[in-house]
């Protein structure tokens, strides 16, 4: 699938049932979630780091080096939740996958999966924001700074996919 | 969700045992390290020993050298996603030295206490309440697609609030002192770039009484199940060990600074009141062929017996006291299960775990009261030095950092102990108690994969966490016999 195909996919799902105030537009939230110290890790805080940068009203975007399960608590905030990270695998420029809330338990607390994430906020806070995984493929993980040539393109492809998501749910952005 | 895949088709004819086998548990992780976990048998088939395999961070040493000093505060959080604060605070302590500082100023130290505090609670909590509470309030033979924080929920309502508001407030405790809560920037070396806010300080005032509180329900909750399952607490996975951690020079529990102290078994002391700069002196770093991580151990003792334990246990079976009121009443009840020496079981580190949480609630709030926080003197300067090291104890336990600065102000060399490191001969003794315990025929039963995960768990070593690139992390387990034909595969998703 090309990225025209892959962003028009994400946006007729991002046209699903939400349960935004009447007349209000839908609250985005973007977690861009990676580490910028190992490469195209780095995929994930750019991304979100691009759509902060847009002041955008309704739309929140923020970065971690990874998930925390008090995020549940900004999940329930919000109608749309993008997670963002880079992908090792898959396809380019990115993939993305609906997700439903579904709990986990690892061996360890260094990984927090976004499907636990959702789960909490259904759960705790009988939220159930819409929500998407972001892969954005990336390429190089070593301990250096700054995103390969590769991986900048897919994550450019990415966010204009990104803006045009959020402009359709957003009347305040698509004007 | 996790599922598990039997997979018996590949599997050659059982053969009598004609020497040592292999049962190997192979964690192709999401991040970049991989863990795994090799049981070898003897030949009579039964456990010989087990080792658990993971990636430590020599790779960010080297990315670390030719920086400038006073930028390794903020890159070194880069190490964990889980503890970046305590790489920020303990790399900070150390430029403290290499600044020619030996003392900051009290608003700098307790600012920086502060910010500590606040990353063990929220640490701590997240272990407990989102990775150990599942076993512990389900039991370990629930069904897994109940057993993790969401069965919780269902089950302790109340938990769910306790585990994402403690961690809350930890990360808001964070973000006043480092002025946001992901990516701080307080420590300079030297001292501080900031002091704390009245506004800051009355928010978190108006909300500390309420987390210790909350704290000291899990504790509750958490004896509640010690005394419903007292055997089992008393030696899933245990054994006795040494065990090091800092204590002030009244021998009270210090998390942020003071001297290293080792103890034996029995409780009697190996050394104490080490200073960062004396490490070398007191403990080894062993490589060895078949692990990527170094086997510290202490030197007096040699390679074999040095071996010891860091983390919560540590912390109180090390300690004389604890300095604030509700954690040391907690602390002696907690250290009669050890009968006037140390306590050994391995699930104890849990009840340590919210024990510490307790003491940094209470050590946060005493804090908040304190108006050296509102101090305007953030920083000291001093002469250049070559070289500073500094010891923190993380959420994990004793985290070391070892820098060398040439004369144009850029790192030349770097050596951090983190606090898994610490751990990696416990883990592999914790494993192979269970596998001794659990593992039965050429079968790897879901229970023995469950029982090695809550193993592990106690620890909850740090896997190279600092890249979290999409990926699967299935837990693989593969049964060889002494030719290393697999018998049996068994992965976890």
């Amino acid at each position: 699938m090309n990225p025209s195909d892959l962003a028009t996919e994400a946006l007729a799902r991002s046209r699903g049932p939400a349960t935004p105030g009447a007349g209000s537009p839908p609250r985005v939230l973007i977690l861009g979630y990676g580490n910028p110290g190992r490469q195209d890790d780095g995929l994930g805080p750019a991304a979100s780091a691009e759509i902060e940068a847009l002041g955008w009203p309704n739309v929140t975007a923020y970065d971690n080096y990874q998930l925390n399960i008090e995020d549940a608590l900004d999940l329930a905030e919000h109608d749309i939740v993008w997670f963002v990270d880079a992908a090792r695998a898959g396809p380019s420029p990115f993939a993305i996958e609906t997700l439903e809330p579904a709990a986990t338990l690892e061996f360890t607390s260094h990984l927090v999966r976004p499907e636990a994430i959702l789960a909490m906020a259904q759960q705790y806070y009988g939220a159930a924001p819409q929500a998407f995984l972001l892969g954005i493929r990336g390429y190089a993980f070593e301990f250096l700074e700054g995103l390969t040539p590769a991986a900048t393109n897919n994550l450019q492809l990415a966010v204009a996919m990104l803006k045009r998501c959020i402009g359709a749910r957003h009347p305040l952005v698509a004007s | 969700m996790s599922d598990i895949h039997v997979d018996l088709g590949q599997a050659p004819p059982a053969r009598a045992s004609s020497g040592p086998r292999k049962i190997v548990i192979d964690p192709v992780t999401r991040v970049e390290g991989h863990g795994k976990v090799t049981i070898r048998l003897n030949e009579a088939g039964e456990v010989e020993q087990a080792r658990f395999h993971i990636v430590e961070f020599r790779g960010f040493e080297r990315f670390i050298q030719g920086r400038m000093y006073w930028e390794v505060p903020v890159i070194v959080q880069r190490l964990c996603g889980i503890c970046p604060v305590s790489h920020h605070l303990c790399a900070a302590k150390a430029m403290d030295i290499v600044a020619g500082v030996d003392r900051v100023t009290p608003t700098a130290d307790k600012m920086r206490r502060l910010m500590h505090y606040g990353q063990v609670l929220q640490s701590n909590a997240l272990n407990f309440f989102h990775l150990a509470s599942p076993d512990l309030l389900l039991g370990f033979e629930a069904p897994v697609a109940q057993r993790n924080i969401v069965g919780v929920i269902e089950a302790f309502p109340e938990v769910g609030k306790w585990a994402i508001l403690i961690r809350k407030f930890g990360q808001q405790v964070i973000a006043a002192t480092g002025g946001r809560r992901i990516h701080p920037r307080l420590c300079i070396p030297g001292g501080v770039n900031q002091n704390l806010t009245v506004e800051n300080r009355d928010a978190l005032r108006g909300d500390v009484d309420q987390i210790i509180q909350w704290c000291c329900d899990a504790l509750e909750l958490h004896k509640r199940f010690v005394h419903a399952h007292e055997a089992l607490h008393e030696t899933f996975a245990s054994f006795p060990s040494s065990y090091m951690s800092l204590v002030g020079a009244d021998g009270a529990m210090e998390l942020y600074d003071g001297g290293l102290r080792a103890i034996a078994a029995a409780g009697t002391p190996i050394f104490e009141g080490v200073r960062p700069e004396q490490y070398r002196d007191y403990l080894i770093e062993e490589v060895r062929s078949w692990s990527y991580m170094k086997f510290p151990h202490i030197r007096s003792l040699g390679r074999e017996d040095g071996w010891y334990r860091v983390g919560p246990l540590a912390q109180i079976n090390c300690c004389a006291f604890i300095g604030t009121p509700i954690a040391e009443a907690a602390r002696k009840d907690f250290m009669a299960q050890g009968g006037g020496g140390p306590v050994h079981a391995t699930l104890a580190y849990h009840w340590a775990r919210v024990i510490s949480m307790i003491h940094c609630a209470e050590t946060i709030k005493q804090l908040l009261f304190d108006d050296d926080l509102q101090g305007a003197d953030l920083v000291v300067t001093g002469d250049r030095r070559p070289e500073g090291v500094a010891i923190i104890e993380a959420p994990r336990g004793t985290l070391l950092h070892h820098y060398q600065v040439d004369e144009n102000d850029q790192v030349t060399m770097a050596n951090l102990i983190v606090s898994t490191t610490n751990n990696n001969e416990a883990m592999n003794r914790s494993v192979t108690k269970v596998a001794m315990d659990d593992l039965s025929g050429h079968e790897i039963t879901e229970g023995l994969l469950n029982h090695i995960e809550v193993a592990i768990r106690a620890y909850d070593p740090c896997l190279s966490c600092a890249t979290h690139a999409l990926g699967d992390m299935p837990l693989v387990v593969t049964l060889e016999d002494a030719d290393g034909a697999v018998i049996a595969t068994r992965v976890k998703e």
